[in-house]
């Protein structure tokens, strides 16, 4: 079960006496380096992404379809927050601190180091295997009876088996697969379709959506399911074991012999 | 050390060595062809220079779009002004009749216009959105005459880099390359939705420069200066934005 790409040769493996004698503690490498370096780089970009996202609708905490919206037109939805610029009906009688000027230097920063980060995660996955080995499901794994299996145990709270501290479970893959897949490229895209410079080249990143409004309302929406993805994420850590994984993506190593 | 390792240390060095070197021609290269904002400093640097780098090397001509008149908000939207300077409630008074646009700088004749001036050039329109960046948007006819022309009227040297706009309400001033300046859509716009250019939306002469935010189409011109370097300027960050906590460049 262990990643070709992530196992280090065992010590001495050219040794010819050492193989078959004493069980050997192999020095294995839970995660790779290149995961756990863009992981990290990741999470912060994140954090600093969804703060400084917050940060900017707080300044107009309205939400619209469609092409153009403003507080003449009739909102999609509001969310119920004091906001930083007193022209915008809350109805709250205060206006909050704004700090839309060094969010938005912040958040495009975070977007590009983002980007740039998840760019090189793609490409050396695809080239090392990690994503065949560790992220596709397998073929025979893939059957509506795991599925449910992996629904099952997962919403029984089960604690992974030791096992599983060495390879993704079926919902876990297809989670990571999501977010990976499916989630960034959406957000960037919904992002990039909120820029006046970047729609003028291509105005069907915008129209597709349904307008430049409906690109913010579902650059939100995208974002909020990251943000549930990292909480759920964040819950599985714990059930799984918070020192022993937090150990594995920090430093490879896992506490768990390697099945084999 | 095992050859594993002494190889993997190589290549990583290697690898390491070009990257920096290629970091080193690349931020050459960006500033020989413009495309390096005048806020790359500071801590927020670098993703504003990959952003304007990027964007100038996609969009260097391309066309804010357009709307439909069935698109223009109805009623229009005019954001909350700052108190209006007594200079300007003056020249409100007689009508702005004695409103003037000067240019200088790298122009082979600087100059003044008036408002007539400026509308006996052919007028121009187009319906385009004002996005804020706060997130709220509208779309209007705005109606003006297109910056290039009024370049052309003073003839811009050829070392030009920037025209530097400023309003009539003191420390409001903003900048542009010359790929927004002599951009077909951006306009000094003196009328909105068939009429006048209201106080309100900037009138008199307001600047459109719709494939960026809001913030970059300072309301109430009076001045432009063109230069081949904005360090002289305020404090050297290209307008007051950045001075102001806010990005330069705000195609996004």
């Amino acid at each position: 079960m262990a990643t070709s790409e992530s196992v280090r040769p065992p010590l001495g493996a050219s040794l010819p006496s050492s193989a078959s004698s004493v069980p050997v503690t192999r020095v294995t490498t839970r995660h790779s380096a290149l995961v756990r370096v863009t992981h990290w780089i990741t999470t912060l970009c994140f954090l600093a992404l969804l703060l400084t996202g917050a940060e900017i609708v707080i300044s107009h905490p309205r939400f619209y379809w469609g092409e153009t919206g403003n507080v003449l037109t009739t909102p999609l939805f509001k969310l119920p927050i004091p906001s930083s610029r007193h022209l915008v009906p809350t109805g709250y009688g205060y206006v909050l601190p704004d700090q839309n000027g060094w969010s938005r230097y912040l958040h495009f920063q975070a977007a590009w180091i983002a980007v740039l980060t998840g760019l090189l995660y793609i490409i050396s996955i695809l080239f090392s295997g990690h994503l065949r080995k560790n992220l596709l499901p397998d073929k025979a794994a893939l059957s509506w009876r795991a599925f449910s299996t992996s629904i099952a145990d997962h919403l029984r709270f089960k604690r992974p088996s030791a096992a599983e501290a060495w390879s993704y479970n079926l919902l876990q893959r297809l989670s990571y697969l999501c977010v990976i897949f499916v989630l960034f490229p959406l957000v960037i895209w919904t992002g990039l379709a909120m820029s006046p410079a970047f729609v003028s080249a291509f105005p069907l990143t915008v129209t597709s959506l349904g307008g430049q409004q409906s690109a913010r309302t579902l650059h939100f929406f995208v974002s909020l399911a990251l943000v549930l993805f990292l909480l759920v994420h964040i819950m599985m850590v714990f059930l799984a074991g918070f020192r022993s994984r937090m150990r594995a993506m920090i430093t490879g190593h896992a506490d768990h012999k390697e099945p084999t | 050390m095992s050859n594993f390792s002494r190889r993997k240390l190589i290549t990583t060095g290697v690898a390491a060595a070009a990257g920096v070197a290629g970091l080193g021609v690349a931020a050459r290269l960006a500033q020989k062809y413009g495309l390096v904002p005048p806020d790359h400093s500071g801590i927020y640097g670098l993703g504003e220079s990959l952003t304007y780098a990027s964007q100038r090397l996609l969009t260097r001509h391309s066309l804010a779009r357009e709307f439909s008149p069935s698109q223009i908000s109805k009623p229009p939207l005019a954001n909350e002004l700052a108190p209006l300077p007594d200079a300007f409630k003056r020249l409100q008074a007689a009508g702005f009749a004695d409103w003037r646009l000067s240019i200088d700088g790298l122009v082979d004749r600087p100059g003044s216009f008036s408002l007539a001036q400026l509308k006996s050039y052919s007028t121009r329109s187009q319906i385009t959105m004002v996005q804020c960046e706060e997130g709220w948007s509208y779309i209007a006819e705005w109606i003006g005459v297109p910056l290039h022309h009024v370049l052309d009227a003073v003839s811009v040297q050829p070392h030009a880099r920037y025209v530097v706009y400023f309003s009539i309400q003191p420390d409001w001033w903003d900048s542009m390359d010359m790929a927004d300046a002599l951009h077909p859509q951006t306009f000094l716009v003196y009328g909105m939705n068939g009429g006048e250019l209201p106080v309100g939306n900037g009138g008199p002469l307001r600047m459109r420069v719709p494939r960026q935010l809001g913030y970059k189409n300072v309301k109430f011109i009076t001045h432009l200066t063109v230069t081949d370097n904005l360090k002289t300027f305020g404090k050297g960050l290209g307008s007051a934005s950045p001075e102001g906590g806010y990005a330069w460049y705000a195609g996004i």
